[in-house]
């Protein structure tokens, strides 16, 4: 095991599997330079200018060659910059990479992997802080990637890399300069297979991204009141782990799902209505979700964080649960 | 009209081109009868009067090179070498179709063939085209790439951001324009501002020409000067003019034109161009009937086997979606 930042952890999985197939390479805005947030550092310098591919801001173009590309049997990493940049690509990945295998009855692949940097990063406002991933699991084709931790970030985009599916590779903004151990050893981490983050038997709390942090604060805290929470990081939204899920929820009897994104609509509404239906007589408690109210993100620091879900209120909503 | 003359080393080639229009044009005309006749439940864009592009462009490809088409795609397709019966399958939803009758008319492909999809999303295939290019550049492979699209497209912004790319990375693709005047059911020069798609192409950088897109000798002429240089990466532009002779959708009346317009384009069909060429140069008459006789039968019996051939098993709606997050039935 070393220390790694997230960014590090991401950049580490990239040189690896260029290096181990020639086919790989990387589109998008900036890269030259080392990408937006110096997750392509020194890349170019190792691999030259065709494989780190400087593009013009034209997301558009880099999602659409990607597609190209990729049924002409390359593995493109293509990079959105932020997610919220993603937008101007949608009709590229949803009714292209998406729908080519299917729709052209198994000719081709689109093996790719779209990096979409997302959510709230300190006054970013309202294009740049959001979290869209419920979005993308809604679409046939996709698979969607949200890593938590520096180790996920490596094993996680290692194994997109090496996927013939399109995944929708969603790191958080925030978690850039996270540091935590990475294995030293090649790992290539499954999708659909969720994470114990901790341990606990009275309440689970399901997330991903930056806000299972916030479940492991909530769960410290918990403790102190002696309430036993498990958290538990989905890792990948599709497939996503539902297993796991419930195989927690029939130990504790109550779940909580946070996340950042908007609560309408979210994923945790998936959660809910999955482990809702499929625990139904395990269940002491409704199911609680926990998001964003549906406004958009505000630039002034206090309008932002009057938004995010915190461990307080996931403290708060757990000790209702269990009370 | 053209002054084309053909001389006797030309004249197979267009023969050829000859054969080749008329198996588009009994392909489409067969399709829209089916169509009328609930056959092929799906909307189909027929490209009568516009086969000569098809046959020009695409029958001088090699099966390397790679072709992106549009939902007006069946003519390209046929050009690019996919096999009728297969195509007609399709269309008609059924097992033996390209893409298992899980496409339709408007995602056909034929990846044997190099053609890569018509698209259902105007302007969608240019970008889809720069990127099959820049993946054959960096292969360092010979390969031209082909992206036919309408004049519809390019008042979309993949025009623009293709075009910007592929004069960027200096990429092997060809943009053919195919100008059939009328985007969807509206005449596109009401809504293309400025002096047009061949001047934006020239602003971006690349070589671009306009030609008679009803003139086979013209279109063939020029796409085999181009291909050499396109396999080098030198990206161009053409824009073929042409006219729609039916209408958007084979159920489409059309009435936002004249009959006497029409009837007026129909003296411009590229199929009798080429064949008063042929006739001109010494064909004789008789060899052309027997082609276009020998067309319109082939179609008819692949009309026949799609409409006797199965419906495609169930259990493929859940097949080729993913592999990993896939379901099942």
């Amino acid at each position: 095991m070393s220390i790694k930042t997230y960014a590090q952890a991401a950049r580490e999985a990239i040189e690896e599997e260029m290096r181990r197939d020639p086919m790989v390479w990387a589109l998008g805005e900036d890269l030259g330079r080392g990408g937006v947030f110096g997750q392509y550092a020194g890349l170019s310098e190792c691999f030259g200018p065709e494989r780190i591919c400087d593009t013009p801001i034209s997301e558009a173009s880099i999602m659409g060659a990607a597609v190209g590309a990729a049924m002409m049997g390359t593995r493109p990493i293509v990079e959105m910059r932020f997610s919220d940049f993603a937008l101007c690509a949608v009709d590229e990945l949803v009714n292209q990479a998406a729908k080519a295998r299917y729709m052209f009855g198994g000719q081709t692949r689109v093996p790719m992997v779209i990096r979409e940097p997302m959510g709230m990063w300190r006054s970013s406002a309202a294009q740049h802080s959001q979290s869209l991933e419920a979005w993308y699991t809604h679409i046939p084709g996709l698979v969607v990637a949200v890593p938590s931790t520096p180790a996920d970030n490596k094993g996680l985009l290692k194994s997109a890399i090496r996927a013939d599916d399109p995944v929708v590779y969603m790191e958080h903004k925030g978690l850039w300069t996270l540091q935590g151990e990475v294995p030293d050893e090649e790992t290539l981490l499954p999708f659909g297979k969720a994470r114990i983050a901790r341990e606990g038997s009275d309440v689970t709390l399901v997330s991903w991204s930056a806000t299972v942090a916030v479940c492991e604060e909530a769960a410290a805290e918990l403790e102190a009141k002696g309430i036993s929470a498990e958290v538990i990081d989905l890792r990948t939204l599709w497939p996503w782990d539902t297993e796991a899920v419930c195989a927690s929820v029939e130990k504790t009897g109550r779940l909580i799902i946070a996340h950042e994104a908007v609560t309408v609509g979210g994923f945790g509404a998936e959660v809910a209505a999955t482990i809702g239906s499929a625990c139904f007589s395990s269940l002491k408690h409704p199911v609680v979700r926990l998001g964003s109210p549906r406004v958009p993100i505000s630039y002034a620091p206090p309008l932002e964080d009057a938004i995010r879900v915190t461990s307080g209120a996931i403290a708060l909503a757990a000790e209702a649960a269990t009370s | 009209m053209s002054g084309a003359h053909l001389t006797n080393v030309d004249q197979p080639r267009f023969v050829a081109h000859y054969r080749t229009m008329c198996r588009i044009r009994a392909f489409e005309q067969s399709a829209i009868q089916a169509s009328a006749d609930g056959l092929v439940k799906g909307a189909i864009h027929p490209s009568i009067g516009q086969e000569a592009i098809a046959s020009g462009v695409c029958g001088n490809l090699e099966v390397s090179d790679i072709l992106l088409s549009t939902h007006r795609g069946h003519g390209h397709t046929l050009a690019k070498g996919a096999a009728p019966e297969a195509m007609m399958c399709e269309l008609f939803g059924r097992a033996g179709g390209n893409c298992g009758g899980k496409g339709g008319s408007m995602h056909i492909a034929d990846f044997n063939v190099g053609m890569l999809g018509a698209n259902g999303v105007v302007g969608a295939n240019i970008l889809i085209a720069a990127g099959a290019a820049h993946g054959i550049k960096l292969k360092r492979e010979m390969r031209a790439v082909v992206c036919i699209f309408g004049d519809g497209a390019v008042n979309r912004g993949p025009f623009l951001e293709g075009l910007n790319w592929a004069g960027t990375y200096e990429l092997p693709v060809l943009f053919v324009c195919e100008d059939n005047g009328f985007a969807s059911t509206t005449r596109t020069s009401a809504h293309t501002a400025g002096p047009g798609p061949k001047a934006r192409a020239e602003a971006l950088g690349l070589t671009a020409a306009e030609i008679d897109g009803n003139d086979i000798v013209a279109v063939d002429a020029l796409i085999r000067e181009w291909l050499p240089a396109v396999r080098q990466c030198e990206p161009r532009f053409l824009l073929a003019k042409t006219y729609r002779l039916a209408g958007h959708t084979s159920a489409d009346p059309a009435t936002y034109r004249t009959n006497e317009e029409v009837e007026a384009r129909w003296a411009d069909d590229p199929i009798a161009r080429c064949r008063s060429l042929l006739i001109e140069a010494g064909v004789a008459q008789s060899t052309l009937d027997d082609i276009a006789a020998e067309a319109h039968h082939e179609i008819e019996e692949v009309t026949t086997h799609a409409r006797e051939a199965p419906w495609p098993d169930v259990a493929e709606a859940f097949r080729d979606v993913q592999d990993i997050g896939a379901v099942s039935a």
